[in-house]
């Protein structure tokens, strides 16, 4: 059985892989694209005249969050996309009826998420490259930190999409939940510079830590406790990845 | 048409108090007992709503049921699902493909889901669009092909790996007599060479000239379950339309049997079976009316169905 699971994953993957790279003008390119704006306005014209933050240039000190806003954003697109696309199209069904588990179902669609999230990361890293001095502080971190967001982000989109009832509702937590998390998750000011208040609470924002987590893998600087910080997110996926699970298993959104 | 051999006498599925309570308390299933043998060709009909669907939604886990047990082939679907899903294959009512998605990787996909290597997916891929005649269509996306392939489609990919139980929920629905033929040809042709097939069609003439057994469904109660044969044995009356060679001007009254002029040279006769039809002949004869044709007027299982169902209601 453990042969068939892995034949299984591995299908489930190489089809996420096949559907999002058929669509890359839909997916692969807009990041690239996005954050070249992003580094070009915010890097170039406006970090040149903003100076140093935390000791580095801003345009580098910006450089780990906006790669992570892409990984989060597009790990959970195309979980939300895929699974509410394949439930609204009833093609959830070839899975439902095939003998696999519903963990692996979800671990499928997880990974779809995944790859995207690391095929965009390395794409955008490839543009920050160009107008940044990259380097990396602790690969071990970033990776570590890199993976876990994109699981993390996986699994919302995982459940925004069992919940989904019609294309508006796939767009509306991305639009009103998840850009506000990013924007004010640390990714181009330092938490220092907000007010003791908002301090406190950007607190209660999970992206601040993943952000502030990365940021310490490329560039060893972060605002906030890094053990601290990797325990909140593997606690956030355990937990969204035991809720995601109990949906599957009930059938909700799925089964009658 | 002979019977695929089995080592013992074995049920392909074996469905004990099956109950189906929706959210809202419709119940569309009343206790369900049925099974089906290994290597039958199963019919289960029923009226729109009667539960066929649901029923074929709990056996394919796509419905949650609400009490009962199923077992395929000796798997208990609840307990041990991955070996009880691994031996069935469905044929669903409607297209649920990713319509996105090329044909060939719709197959291939989908064996891999029953967890056969890529390798040996593509070629049972190969086979299965070659003999359903979809090879030419295989990197053509899914909405492109016309609903007959469609429906090839989705019967090509239920067998891709190679089910012992084959489940078709209305599988010729919409499609033209010549593909339903051939539909039916090659369901004969997997059915003898091993697969059990369930079927669920409103074609009355598709179920009695390919199902063994039969099962009728209604308001959530199965109503009749037997052999075909013993089904159509309980048909105590016939209509049949008989052609002539002249015009007909005047139809004669024979005894014991009900004649109605349907056109200037036909006419329809209700034959009681044990009135025979030697004896209408002779009748016939006797009056001097020459008979160039005669076919049934009405499909026997629909009219028992249209009997029992009625009956019920």
């Amino acid at each position: 059985m453990i042969k068939t699971y892995w034949v299984a994953f591995r299908t489930l993957i190489i089809k996420e892989i096949l559907r999002f790279s058929r669509i890359w003008v839909q997916t692969l390119l807009p990041p690239a694209i996005t954050m070249a704006l992003y580094f070009i306005i915010f890097g170039k014209l406006i970090g040149e005249q903003i100076g140093d933050m935390e000791g580095f240039r801003y345009i580098d000190f910006i450089v780990p969050g906006l790669i992570l806003m892409s990984v989060i954003s597009n790990s959970y697109a195309n979980t939300v996309s895929s699974f509410y696309f394949s439930r609204w199209n009833k093609h959830i069904d070839e899975l439902l009826i095939a003998p696999i588990p519903n963990w692996l179902i979800l671990a499928g669609y997880v990974a779809g998420g995944v790859a995207r999230g690391v095929i965009v990361g390395i794409v955008v890293t490839i543009v920050a490259s160009l107008f940044s001095d990259l380097s990396i502080h602790s690969y071990g971190i970033t990776f570590l930190v890199f993976v876990l967001t994109s699981v993390l982000f996986s699994l919302a989109g995982f459940i925004n999409g069992v919940f989904a009832n019609s294309f508006d509702d796939i767009s509306i937590i991305p639009t009103f939940v998840l850009t506000p998390l990013t924007y004010l998750g640390g990714v181009f000011y330092s938490m220092s510079l907000l007010p003791e208040f908002w301090q406190t609470v950007s607190m209660a924002n999970p992206v601040l830590y993943m952000v502030n987590a990365f940021r310490y893998g490329l560039l060893g600087i972060s605002d906030i406790n890094l053990s601290f910080g990797i325990v909140i997110i593997l606690g956030f996926t355990l937990i969204l990845a035991l809720y995601a699970h109990s949906l599957m298993r009930c059938g909700v959104g799925i089964k009658s | 048409m002979p019977e695929a051999e089995f080592p013992t006498k074995m049920f392909a599925v074996k469905i004990t108090d099956l109950i189906k309570r929706y959210a809202k308390g419709e119940e569309a299933l009343k206790s369900i007992d049925l099974t089906v043998s290994a290597g039958d060709f199963f019919a289960l009909l029923g009226p729109n709503g009667a539960g066929k669907s649901t029923t074929i939604g709990i056996l394919s886990s796509l419905i949650n049921k609400s009490s009962g047990s199923i077992e395929v082939f000796g798997y208990d679907l609840e307990k041990e699902p991955e070996l009880a899903k691994s031996c069935i294959g469905l044929v669903p009512q409607e297209f649920n493909f990713n319509q996105f998605e090329p044909v060939d990787e719709i197959l291939i996909n989908q064996a891999g889901f029953y967890g056969i290597p890529r390798a040996e997916a593509k070629q049972r891929a190969e086979h299965y669009l070659k003999k359903l005649s979809l090879w030419d269509k295989r990197k053509a996306q899914a909405r492109e092909l016309s609903g007959g392939m469609k429906r090839r489609l989705m019967i090509a990919r239920a067998l891709v790996h190679n089910p012992k139980l084959l489940i078709l929920d209305e599988p010729t629905a919409g499609v033209d007599i010549e593909i339903r033929r051939s539909m039916w040809s090659f369901l004969k042709e997997i059915n003898q060479a091993g697969t059990t097939i369930i079927l669920t069609t409103h074609y009355l003439e598709e179920a009695e000239s390919l199902c063994r057994n039969i099962a009728i469904i209604d308001k959530g109660v199965i109503i009749e379950n037997t052999s075909m044969t013993s089904m159509l044995r309980r048909l105590n009356q016939e209509i049949f339309v008989l052609d002539t060679e002249d015009v007909i001007d005047d139809l004669p009254t024979l005894q014991g049997f009900e004649l109605t002029q349907v056109g200037e040279s036909s006419f329809e006769v209700s034959v009681a079976k044990e009135s025979g039809l030697n004896r209408l002949f002779s009748a016939l004869n006797e009056a001097g009316i020459k008979v160039l044709s005669m076919r049934n007027k009405q499909n026997r299982l629909e009219q028992l169905f249209i009997d029992m169902v009625g009956e019920k209601s």
